[in-house]
């Protein structure tokens, strides 16, 4: 097996982990966390797939760059809303009726 | 002049919306909203103007930056992108005139304006910029950045209303964005570690080569990158997100979400799924269309049974996207005739003008009446009769009356099921137009009701008229809908025909 390879398959894993937390866990701080780990699991499968030969591929580095650009804005725009939620609400879930009272 | 002018349309279209943001941001809403409406004013000439050279000349290229791909960007446009660049300026167009009116119309000055109004300027403005940067984008990669703009600036706008319902809605929306992003970036990653590109041109003919021995990894990619967008696109069953986040939003907001933002990852979806992904994904094209035909079933269903006017609306966008997915394993078997994307694209066009105009509409009657209950809208045709007149020609669009764009849409996509023998799909867009005018002549049955105190009523919410302009703007996206079948049709299915 070689490092991209594994580098890849922990990305997996770690994508997994954070998908199903996102999905699970209800606490809100806890739900931006876990994206935060799914994203830097897509990441480093973008990463350790693309080493080719042990040479690094340098296109992929640069898109995680903006990768990363894009999951700061969403992990502020996130902390930003949950702490308008806690100062208008005191709550740190979201509701659970949310979906379909009419 | 113009052919200069024609070759800066496409970088135009993503700077001009971008600085008018950034510009109406810092001026505040009186100046920014002057600002932004004269900016978009011109990108509708500019995409007016590149889908006339597309028509006559074929797709546009601009490498950004003077850097092609594969280490530059590329921006491309054909026919498609085009026609999804036309709906976006001229719906973005005539809902901020809208907006402008519908903000203001609480303030006693020019210089108060509500909260909701405060920060719509700047954050429509990204998110203009956002689906103008998605529908010209050429490469995956990039397709997921534009994808990110676009969601977070309509977050943003979500969450504008202000109160802690649309505060949770806001983020229960980021949180179904990010998990459809990261699907799709995760798809993206394992196709680059495959194919060794992110440009769908050179996508396209590596993955039909592979085709006969598709890989798990390039499969699994697929699927992650459809499953991600059909997130995004609140196909049923994802669509538990859009009904609070649409339905709660101040009506400008609603109406930009509803008409246009949904179209931009529905766009992806056709654009993906019948280029580079075809040969991987053909086997599964019946799903989207069990989905979309299960959508269109309980979307109108859940409108029929909606107490609250705007999650009615709501519901019945959830109901009207189901009829863009079950077109797909149609396209893929088509051959002859009208080419069913461009089928796809004016069932597209007519929901963003009819929605666009039907949210506006019940923003108006909302307002009129200070409360959101479908049963509160009795005595509304003595007192607004010019907005429930747009409310009622978006519903004929909806339903899919003659002459209306939804009807020559929905015509075109019966006439293509009939074609291939797919009875059990005509059956559901006949069923579809059915359940429509159920949930749309629900309102019209209690607008005409003629309440003993409506008269009384009306004196008393005398102060809380809209503005004429809002009403007037509300009025041409619908009056655009019913035009676009028997003018618009024709030129747009010919510019989009043949361009996927």
């Amino acid at each position: 097996m070689t490092t991209g390879l594994l580098f890849a398959l922990t990305g997996v894993v770690l994508f997994a982990a954070g998908a199903a937390a996102l999905l699970l866990v209800d606490h809100l701080l806890r739900r931006v966390l876990a994206f935060n780990i799914m994203g830097s699991g897509a990441c480093l499968v973008l990463v350790g797939l693309a080493q080719r030969n042990g040479v690094p591929d340098p296109v992929p580095q640069a898109m995680v760059l903006t990768g990363i650009v894009v999951a700061v804005a969403a992990t502020g725009l996130a902390l930003a809303l949950i702490r308008r939620l806690h100062a208008q609400t005191g709550a740190t879930t979201l509701p659970r009726d949310g979906a379909d009272n009419d | 002049m113009i052919e200069h002018l024609t070759h800066l349309a496409l970088p135009l279209l993503i700077l001009l919306p971008l600085t008018s943001a950034a510009l109406a941001f810092a001026l505040g809403p009186g100046r920014g909203a002057s600002l932004v409406i004269a900016s978009s004013a011109l990108q509708l000439l500019l995409a007016l103007l590149l889908a006339a050279t597309i028509g006559s000349a074929g797709p546009s290229h601009h490498a950004a930056g003077g850097w092609g791909a594969p280490l530059g960007i590329d921006l491309v446009a054909d026919g498609l992108a085009a026609a999804m660049l036309l709906l976006t300026q001229g719906v973005a167009l005539a809902l901020f005139v809208f907006a402008r009116g519908y903000f203001h119309q609480d303030s006693q000055d020019a210089d108060h304006w509500a909260p909701a109004g405060r920060y719509f300027w700047p954050l429509a403005s990204f998110l203009v910029a956002g689906m103008n940067a998605l529908y010209l984008s050429e490469d995956i990669f990039n397709l997921y950045v534009t994808l990110e703009l676009v969601g977070l600036a309509a977050v943003g706008l979500v969450a504008s209303g202000g109160g802690a319902t649309q505060t949770a809605a806001a983020l229960r929306y980021l949180f179904a964005a990010i998990l459809g992003s990261g699907a799709y970036l995760l798809g993206v990653a394992l196709l680059y570690g495959s194919y060794g590109s992110v440009s769908i041109a050179a996508l396209t003919p590596a993955i039909a080569a592979s085709a006969p021995a598709v890989t798990t990894v390039a499969l699994v990619a697929a699927l992650l990158m459809v499953t991600g967008l059909l997130i995004k696109s609140a196909l049923f069953p994802f669509h538990f997100w859009l009904p609070p986040a649409h339905g709660g939003s101040p009506a400008p907001v609603s109406a930009l979400l509803s008409a246009l933002v949904v179209k931009a990852s529905i766009y992806l979806v056709l654009r993906l799924w019948l280029g580079p992904l075809q040969p991987l994904l053909a086997p599964f094209a019946w799903l989207p269309a069990i989905l979309g035909a299960s959508a269109i079933l309980w979307g109108s269903w859940q409108a029929i049974r909606a107490e609250r006017l705007k999650l009615l609306v709501a519901y019945s966008t959830v109901a009207q996207l189901g009829y863009l997915f079950i077109a797909l394993p149609l396209a893929a078997a088509s051959t002859t005739g009208v080419a069913p994307v461009a089928i796809v694209t004016l069932q597209a066009v007519a929901h963003g003008l009819a929605k666009a105009a039907m949210f506006a509409a019940a923003g108006i009657i909302l307002h009129a009446t200070g409360r959101d209950r479908v049963s509160d809208v009795a005595g509304i045709a003595e007192r607004l009769p010019l907005t429930l007149f747009t409310f009622a020609l978006a519903g004929v669009s909806l339903m899919g009356l003659p002459p209306s764009g939804g009807f020559l849409a929905k015509w075109l996509l019966i006439d293509l099921a009939l074609a291939q023998g797919q009875w059990w799909l005509v059956a559901v867009i006949i069923a579809g137009g059915l359940l429509a005018a159920v949930y749309i002549f629900r309102v019209l049955r209690q607008a005409f009701l003629n309440l003993p105190e409506a008269e009384i009523e009306a004196e008393h919410q005398k102060a809380r008229v809209v503005p004429r302009s809002a009403e007037w703007a509300a009025f041409a996206l619908a009056a655009s809908s019913i035009l676009l079948g028997i003018f618009g049709g024709v030129p747009l299915l010919q510019l989009v025909g043949g361009s996927v």
